[in-house]
């Protein structure tokens, strides 16, 4: 992890679909971009939430699919060589004396940028939290939405909730250092790959681990210190005894930290104009499912639009004196030098 | 028509229409029916349009399929008749449907 600033011209938040056409506009007018994702890759909700779901209205694709889009993309933008920020979620963005932008993310990368455009979809994807009465009261150390040091957990009582890759992989990397780890799931069936399952099995069977089948109804403590975790089967309640739970159950999507950015929402979302679609805040952009304005339509196509025509806008932030001629990358020499056309 | 109840966890019954080949998600989301969020719009990737099917309608309903199966696992308060609304495609045979949406979907 790099704490120097990285400096670019454009930081683009998020990297759906919106994210990455973006950076094919504005690369046509030789502006740089730098893309940070919560999410481990491109796509967006194009590839966390319908990868293998065929899509019908993106214009001359009769049918593609979310993961083919996020492929095309990715090959369409590779002459502008945008940098890629997983994992990684912006918290702050300030407005420097200069007129430009520093940001900040949660794994404390910091970005100094002449424009910023938000194209956060439906805002970051974030742990679904179980709705379970006080859940909140332990979230400042007995309940893990994901494990960001194993020794966190060294010698504790585990409740492992879920049956994906996220809950096998954890039960198996955190029993040798646990002092015990208990492994719930509704069902017995398990989505992990059959792998993790087998091994998870055999701990099982050896007795390192516990396994109960049934769902969480109420967990105990108190001064914020868990003591235990009530689980229901479908004929008894047992009660676990654990200090630490680590809860696995997807992802939902939060607006986050772009609620304290001071723009003007509608709605939990971000008010644009039309014409260069900017925030309330000069420099700023929002494009993609994340605006609002009169009529809008939450289309990827949409999307393209709305990515089009911000890209002229910080054209003129980022070149006041070069004038500027439309061009079609049909025709123009220019735009297909950029794009690597031989 | 197919007319489809919807009971809300506090007993709030909305009765509406829905039409052959929709989802009873969409008939939930096109009448305003508190409680169904669908925040993947359909693409059984979120379990936020959980309900619990009437139990007389459950042979009729029939059983969820593996992804939904899946899927489930996202949700909170599992039970047998438990189903993902935007799996449920409206036939005339579910006419009088009734659903239970949950307390909360997370």
């Amino acid at each position: 992890m790099s704490n120097s600033p990285i400096e670019t011209d454009v930081v683009i938040i998020g990297a759906g679909p919106c994210g990455l056409f973006a950076v094919f506009e504005l690369g046509l007018l030789d502006i740089r971009c730098h893309l940070i994702d919560i999410l481990d890759r491109p796509g967006g909700q194009c590839a966390e939430l319908y990868p293998e779901k065929p899509i019908y209205d993106i214009p001359a694709y009769p049918i593609i699919s979310g993961q083919e889009l996020t492929d095309a993309l990715m090959e369409q933008i590779k002459p502008f060589d945008p940098q890629f920020h997983f994992n990684q979620r912006v918290d702050e963005i300030e407005k420097l004396e200069d007129g430009r932008f520093h940001l900040k993310t949660d794994d404390n990368q910091e970005f100094i940028c002449k424009n910023v455009v938000i194209a956060a979809g439906g805002g970051s994807f974030t742990p679904k939290r179980p709705p379970l009465p006080g859940i909140e009261e332990y979230e400042n150390g007995s309940v893990h939405y994901s494990v960001r040091r194993m020794s966190d957990f060294e010698g504790k009582d585990l409740l492992i909730v879920g049956g994906g890759d996220s809950a096998l992989d954890w039960t198996l990397n955190l029993t040798p250092i646990a002092n015990s780890v208990t492994l719930v799931h509704r069902r017995d069936k398990f989505r992990a790959a059959t792998d993790s399952v087998n091994k998870m099995l055999a701990l099982r069977e050896e007795g390192k681990i516990n396994f109960h089948l049934g769902q969480m109804t109420e967990i105990h403590g108190e001064n914020g210190e868990m003591t235990g975790v009530t689980i229901k089967g479908s004929e008894e309640e047992v009660l676990v005894k654990c200090n630490r739970l680590l809860p696995f159950f997807g992802l939902t999507m939060k607006l986050g930290p772009v609620a304290n950015w001071g723009l003007n929402l509608h709605e939990n979302l971000i008010s644009v104009d039309t014409e260069k679609f900017e925030t309330s805040a000069e420099g700023i952009f929002a494009i993609g499912d994340i605006n609002h304005y009169p009529g809008k339509l939450k289309l990827i196509l949409s999307g393209f639009h709305e990515a089009a025509l911000m890209a002229q806008k910080v054209n003129a932030y980022i070149n006041p004196d070069k004038k500027v001629v439309f061009q079609y990358t049909t025709s123009s020499s220019s735009l297909q030098k950029k794009l690597g056309v031989k | 028509m197919p007319k489809i109840t919807f009971i809300e966890h506090n007993g709030t019954s909305h009765e509406v229409e829905g039409e052959a080949g929709m989802t009873v998600m969409e008939v939930a989301r096109k009448n305003d029916i508190p409680g169904i969020e669908a925040e993947c719009g359909g693409a059984c990737s979120c379990a936020t349009c959980h309900v619990y099917v009437d139990e007389g309608w459950l042979p009729k309903t029939g059983a969820s399929e593996e992804m939904e199966e899946d899927m489930l696992d996202f949700a909170f308060d599992v039970r047998a008749n438990s189903r993902l609304s935007c799996q449920i495609k409206v036939t005339d045979e579910l006419d009088g449907l009734v659903v239970h949406t949950p307390e909360k979907q997370f």
